[in-house]
């Protein structure tokens, strides 16, 4: 039999049924084995040689990539079966005398100990069903699921909606939508998505000459660069030209339905981008960088975890559930409660006069202008991610900050439940729904908890968190106190907020620990989540108000 | 001017005058209401709180209440009311949550009255009590309704819908005490005034918010409720469960209704995005509105009646920053525009006719053509004598013209398509059963295309193939492979002359080829020009012997018909291969809109094929020496084309699978795929289910193959807890029970499911035909005499 790539077919593990798996892997140990045989006479010592560590590198006709999907496998499936037996085929590689791969890394985010995690094996039974459907529709089981779970009552619509949008009927063909998820998580650098969907994108059988740069894309997607742009990092610029622009150029031109989809794409892989960064999701273990034919050196962490100062010794100090907290960060989580009980208390008796509200929002707004991180850490971009996105000058830049004046977005006016639903509904339907869903399931989640207390009302934590986001976006809504965002949100977590949702790509681990350091990781990323969610309508609301105004 | 006589007694000396009228106002309007005496608006926006006066033939701008320097969120409004017993009296609710009351009467500029800033979000909607002069209701976005006192200082009550931003209250004109309030949720509470503990009642009325409702101005129980579902549904609230007794399904959300003064069973409604219409429906023809006003060029956002009992009038504000009134007798009627006839051919042939009855009258002198046995049916809707006036005539006719038992008759196709074989066995094997079959229905053409089929590629393969071994003698020894082949069809064409010259000896076959192939083609020129069927009656005396030896297998040369043999198909297999094929779909629907074949269509084929298919290769090489069975290609091709011209696509599409490759590449994908999904389209009306899905399985095309890929979920609800089983069919996430047990072996069943309609017992198919052989009884036990078709 002929080594051709195409050999080793993965198809069979995604089934639900035990059995065809079982074939499945069988097929590929017979497969992995024969060509790894072909390898190992090479070395023709390689039993010797392998008690020295030496082994024969597996690097040749793509021998290491299937390695490293075995391993992915072994680690990340939610079926045991195939965990097992992956295992067994590498170990097995091994023993001829081939260097296996190991996952480089500690767990599905940089951010959150591999421990506080959900393992894989380990859920209850309702993750298992989404990890499940995950792995069955995908044909893996991702990082970003991994981390999301901690919140399974959310992850059920997200990955709904994520597959409805990449892989059900809608407008765009599917090497489009990868494309376009390709295009949007490239305006922020995160190349964790980028190769998530450059992989997808061929496997739907797109053109692997766009992957090298925008201009090598139809000329129809390069008319969607602008609006991807200032979705991005400007939305309130959004104007009914620009709709105009897109649906009007004769030959490559879009039509309304196929706007849509794009759109919600684009904005569902900014937010996305944000999450990842937020989270610091790591990569993927059979994607670049996710693991190493290395074998283990002598200091125990490799240089990412360094640069993140992320050290096994360290971790003891940053855990957030740590045993020696300082008394300062105790009182932090007392100090917040408290004022959100004054709050809810002196409401009713301090009236602020209207004029005061109106500044207060202003005020807000300003004020998120001068929140930016101090540190101004150069990410590394792993993979020339650049390729996919031009004008790299082109950032987030302060909503009031900006030229000329733009005019508050009033919530009142145009919200996505009476308008931006009805819209997407009518152009694509169902999409709606299941945004709406999302919107609503990340905006009500809550469990009642605060850090170590219970039965805590946090509506009111979420709404501030919400509206400052809206509002970094000249979003503002007219019945909400903006001074309450200055009695809830400190300094440290409007760095958070503000880096992940306008600049992802400059997040670090510092600004993660640093705010709400009391607090338990899976609320954190209830925070992350809410960012993605807050931010996603933002930018739908701006482009769909410019729709629906290019409409009448 | 009958009507506005009409209309000037029942106001009472107080005509309405004026007509469709508009003026530009500085800012989008939120929401409109009129002074009770219908002489003044008020229009309330984020940017505009101005009160116009409506005279005769403009509108007037009488005040504008957005006083002060600075403007203030309070002047934000999302809703005003006008207070139907003061006409002094306004409220608004702002955007900011404060709830206002304006006293026209106050000598000062500065008209505000009295400010409430309970709610802590947006107020969405305030409404005055229409008998008491004090009470005020408002909703908001937290989720509250609060009633206020106008001559306290707080709210009296305050009442907690538990389920999210309420979106509209409205007092019962009935009740002194109810008031109904809609939700985001889509839930609608029936609240008594004095107890603020808990609603009355509650029901889900919408998918989605529920924007609006109205309570009816006369019919007292009626609610009609407006969502973002796109629906306006009318509630019977008389009854202890509420009712659903009409629903109108709109083209976008549904911002506002209003009932119609004076028309029962008139509404008015608005959306709130995308369409920018007013329409005015009758409840009871929700498909069509009644009347149409199309002034505004952005979303309307609020409509009022001018009068309480005045029926023509009604105003609106839009976001386009205009107020209008329009006026009944300039509203545009979809109903002219409709088409007033309906015509639909049934299954069986018959014509169904439906149109208004008067024009159907009109002709009724007209002499009955010979065969028509008309059955005139005549649905005619009573005239409801409270109405008014009736704009829609209402009362059509339907009559239903048959056919003649005889020539419209389709029994031949259901037996056709039944009997036919179309895969499973060798290529001579089929045609000749599928000649048999045609016969045995005195088709005679069509049977004979059949037996030419089975000679010209069958034939030729097996005699090539023999003559190439030289192994005649050999064959003959071997089984024939049709037994039973009747001499009887062989068709007219193929003369005896080369009949007897191939039993000659084999170093003439190629002439002798040639001679039969250009018979052939006569022959299927003749059919093509007059169509008329080839009597069938030829005996070829001593060729019988000869006829066997063509049919015969080479047990050494297996190939060419080796091809043919596949498994036999059950009838309903429990798994097909699934094809992953992610452009199937969309496929599938760019295709979806393409007409089905017609005899234009037929025409326009191109001759080139498509694509180049793989031939079965090996017996291709067998024929290397000789006339090549793609020769007759083309007629064949024409042939097929020629059927479904005629409009008998079954032919057509059973010879397209029976010969697959064959052929396949001669006829462009296109016409294919039009014939298979012509062909499965009049199956399945004929609910040949099983037929349908053997040719969707058999045929090549990719689009038709697709077609029982697409929706192959089968939602269960667990047997127990009656809700929906999410990952496996068999077990239930939430009672951890199985759901489906075999009632006979008490197994669980994960593969098909039987079971009985009427105790809804079941289990393992083969378990229950097994137990039905004995017993007639629900083998659970319960008693139930079971049932299966």
């Amino acid at each position: 039999m002929e080594e051709r790539e195409g050999e080793v077919r993965w198809d069979g593990l995604c089934s639900r049924d035990a059995a065809s798996r079982a074939a499945a892997l069988d097929n590929i140990g017979q497969t992995v084995l024969r060509r790894s045989e072909t390898i190992a006479p090479l070395a023709a010592v390689p039993l010797n040689r392998a008690a020295d560590g030496l082994l024969v590198p597996a690097a040749r006709d793509g021998l290491s990539e299937v390695l490293a999907r075995l391993l992915m496998l072994s680690k990340r499936c939610p079926f045991p079966d195939v965990r097992e037996k992956s295992e067994a085929i590498l170990s097995r590689v091994q023993e001829l005398g081939i260097r296996i791969p190991r996952p480089l890394g500690h767990g599905p985010s940089r951010f959150i100990p591999e421990k506080e995690t959900i393992q894989v094996g380990n859920e209850d039974a309702m993750m298992h069903a989404l990890f499940a459907d995950s792995f069955t529709t995908l044909g893996r089981l991702d990082n970003v699921t991994l981390v999301m779970v901690f919140h399974p009552q959310y992850l059920e619509s997200f990955l709904k909606t994520q597959h409805y949008l990449l892989q059900m009927d809608g407008p765009l063909p599917l090497h489009y939508r990868h494309y376009i998820g390709i295009m949007a998580a490239a305006r922020h650098q995160c190349s964790y998505l980028v190769n998530l969907h450059v992989n997808d994108f061929l496997h739907v059988g797109g053109d692997p000459k766009w992957l090298n740069g925008l201009e090598n894309a139809p000329q129809k997607l390069q008319n969607l660069g602008e609006l991807n742009k200032m979705l991005a990092h400007r939305p309130w610029l959004i104007t009914k030209e620009h709709i105009e622009q897109l649906l009007k150029t004769e030959e490559n031109s879009w039509s309304l339905a196929e706007l849509i989809h794009a759109v919600v794409l684009l904005t569902h892989y900014h937010s996305l981008a944000s999450f990842t960064f937020g989270c610091g999701i790591s990569p993927e273990i059979d994607c670049e960088g996710g693991h190493t034919f290395r074998p283990p050196s002598v200091s125990n962490y490799c240089i990412c975890d360094i640069t993140n100062g992320y050290h096994g010794v360290d971790e003891i100090h940053t855990s957030p559930t740590g045993s020696i907290p300082s008394t300062e960060s105790v009182c932090e989580v007392e100090a917040l409660m408290e004022k959100m009980k004054q709050l809810q208390e002196c409401r009713d008796e301090e009236e602020a006069s209207q004029e005061e509200m109106a500044t207060r929002f202003e005020r807000e707004k300003r004020e998120s202008m001068f929140v930016c991180s101090s540190e101004d850490e150069e990410s590394a971009p792993t993979r020339d991610v650049s390729r996919h996105f031009e004008d790299t000058s082109y950032g987030y830049k302060d909503f009031s900050r900006h030229g000329m004046h733009v005019p508050t977005f009033r919530v009142q006016d145009y919200s996505w439940e009476d308008h931006g639903y009805s819209l997407v509904n009518r152009l694509y339907p169902d999409v709606g729904q299941l945004l709406d869903e999302k919107f609503h399931i990340a905006y009500n989640l809550t469990y009642n908890t605060m850090a170590m207390h219970k039965d805590v009302d946090t509506s009111m934590l979420r709404r501030a968190i919400w509206n400052y986001i809206h509002c970094m976006f000249g979003i503002r809504y007219d019945d909400y106190d903006y001074g309450e965002i200055n009695q809830l949100l400190d300094r440290s977590f409007k760095v958070y907020i503000k880096t992940v949702v306008c600049t992802p790509e400059k997040t670090t681990k510092r600004m993660y620990d640093s705010f709400w350091r009391q607090f338990e990781h899976s609320e954190k990323v209830h925070v992350n989540l809410l960012l993605v969610e807050a931010r996603m309508q933002a930018e739908l609301l701006y482009a769909l108000r410019a729709i629906t105004r290019y409409m009448t | 001017m009958e009507k506005m006589a009409r209309v000037t007694t029942a106001l009472g000396g107080n005509a309405l005058t004026g007509r469709t009228m508009f003026c530009h106002l500085d800012a989008p309007a939120n929401a409109i209401s009129v002074c009770r005496d219908a002489a003044q608006v008020v229009v309330a926006g984020r940017n505009i709180f101005k009160i116009y006066s409506i005279e005769e033939d403009q509108f007037v701008e009488k005040l504008n209440l957005r006083v002060g320097r600075k403007p203030s969120l309070n002047f934000s409004c999302a809703d005003v009311v006008w207070h139907q017993m003061d006409e002094n009296l306004l409220a608004t609710a702002a955007t900011n949550g404060v709830v206002v009351t304006w006293n026209l009467g106050k000598p000062s500029r500065n008209k505000q009255d009295q400010l409430f800033t309970e709610h802590k979000r947006t107020v969405n909607k305030v409404c005055f009590h229409p008998t008491e002069v004090y009470m005020l209701l408002s909703g908001s976005q937290d989720g509250y309704m609060k009633c206020f006192d106008l001559r306290k200082k707080d709210s009296v009550s305050t009442f907690s819908g538990q389920s999210e931003s309420v979106r509209d209250v409205q007092f019962s004109i009935r009740d002194y005490f109810t008031f109904a309030a809609t939700f985001e949720n889509g839930n609608v509470q029936l609240w008594d005034i004095r107890r603020p503990d808990r609603y009355e009642r509650m029901f889900t009325a919408h998918n989605g918010p529920v924007f609006c409702c109205d309570w009816h101005p006369e019919d007292r129980g009626w609610l009609a409720t407006g969502g973002r579902d796109k629906m306006v549904k009318v509630w019977d609230m008389n009854t202890t469960r509420a009712k659903e007794i009409y629903c109108v399904q709109t083209i976008a959300s549904v911002a506002r209704v209003k009932w119609r003064p004076e028309c029962k069973h008139h509404i008015a409604t608005c959306s709130m995005m995308v369409d920018h219409n007013i329409y005015v429906w009758d409840v009871r023809r929700p498909f069509i509105p009644s009347a149409m006003f199309e002034e505004h060029k952005d979303v309307t956002t609020g409509i009022v009646w001018r009068h309480l009992h005045d029926p023509y009038f009604l105003l609106s504000g839009s976001k386009d920053s205009t107020l209008y009134q329009h006026i009944f007798k300039d509203a545009s009627q979809p109903i002219d525009r409709a088409n007033p006839e309906g015509l639909c051919y049934s299954l069986y042939g018959d014509l169904a006719f439906a149109a208004k009855e008067s024009l159907i009258s009109s002709d009724s002198n007209r002499k009955p053509y010979i065969g028509d046995r008309r059955h005139p049916i005549f649905f005619k809707r009573k005239l409801d004598p409270t109405e008014q006036f009736e704009y829609i005539s209402s009362s059509s006719a339907l009559s239903v013209f048959e056919t003649d038992v005889e020539s419209g008759s389709m029994d031949w196709f259901v037996h056709t398509a039944k009997q036919y074989a179309l895969a499973g066995r060798p290529l001579a094997e089929l045609c000749d059963h599928n000649a048999k079959v045609a016969k045995g229905l005195d088709r005679n053409q069509v049977a004979q295309t059949w037996t030419m089929l089975r000679i010209i590629y069958s034939s030729l393969g097996t005699v090539s193939s023999t003559n190439l071994n030289h192994s005649m003698g050999k064959g003959s020894a071997a089984l024939p492979l049709m037994n039973s082949f009747n001499l009887k069809d062989i068709p007219s064409g193929l003369g005896s002359e080369s009949r007897l010259d191939r039993s000659k000896g084999e170093s003439r076959t190629e002439n002798i080829l040639m001679d039969s192939s250009s018979t052939l083609i006569n022959n299927e020129d003749n059919e093509e020009t007059e169509g008329s069927d080839v009597p069938a009656d030829y005996l070829l005396g001593d060729v019988e012997a000869d006829e066997d030896d063509l049919y015969m297998m080479d047990h050494e040369n297996p190939h060419a018909e080796e091809q043919e043999y596949s498994l036999p198909q059950e009838a309903f297999p429990l798994r097909h291969e699934i094809v992953d094929n992610p452009s199937a779909l969309d496929h599938l629907q760019d295709k979806a809109d393409s007409p089905h074949v017609s005899g234009n269509e037929a025409e326009t084929v191109s001759l080139t094929p498509v694509e180049s298919f793989s031939l079965i290769s090996i017996s291709h090489s067998l024929y290397e020496n000789r006339l090549p069975s793609d020769f007759f290609n083309p007629i064949v091709r024409d042939t097929l084309l020629f059927y479904a011209e005629q409009g008998d696509v079954q032919t057509a599409v059973s010879v397209l699978i029976v010969l697959g490759d064959r052929i396949r590449k001669e006829i462009d994908e296109q016409t294919q795929e039009h014939w298979y999904t012509s062909y499965i389209d009049l199956l399945q009306r004929f609910q040949l289910w099983n037929i349908s899905n053997e040719v969707i399985k058999l045929s090549t095309c990719r689009a038709i193959n697709c077609l029982n890929q697409a929706s192959t979920t089968l939602h269960v609800n667990c047997s127990n807890c009656k809700r929906p089983m999410s990952n496996r069919g068999w077990i239930c996430d939430r009672c951890r029970q199985c759901a489906s047990m075999c009632a006979v072996c008490h197994h669980v069943v994960k593969g098909l499911f039987v079971w009985c309609q009427g105790c809804s017992h079941g289990g393992h198919l083969q378990h229950i035909m097994k137990w039905l052989e004995t017993s007639s009884h629900c083998p659970a036990g319960c008693g139930h005499l079971c049932e299966y078709t």
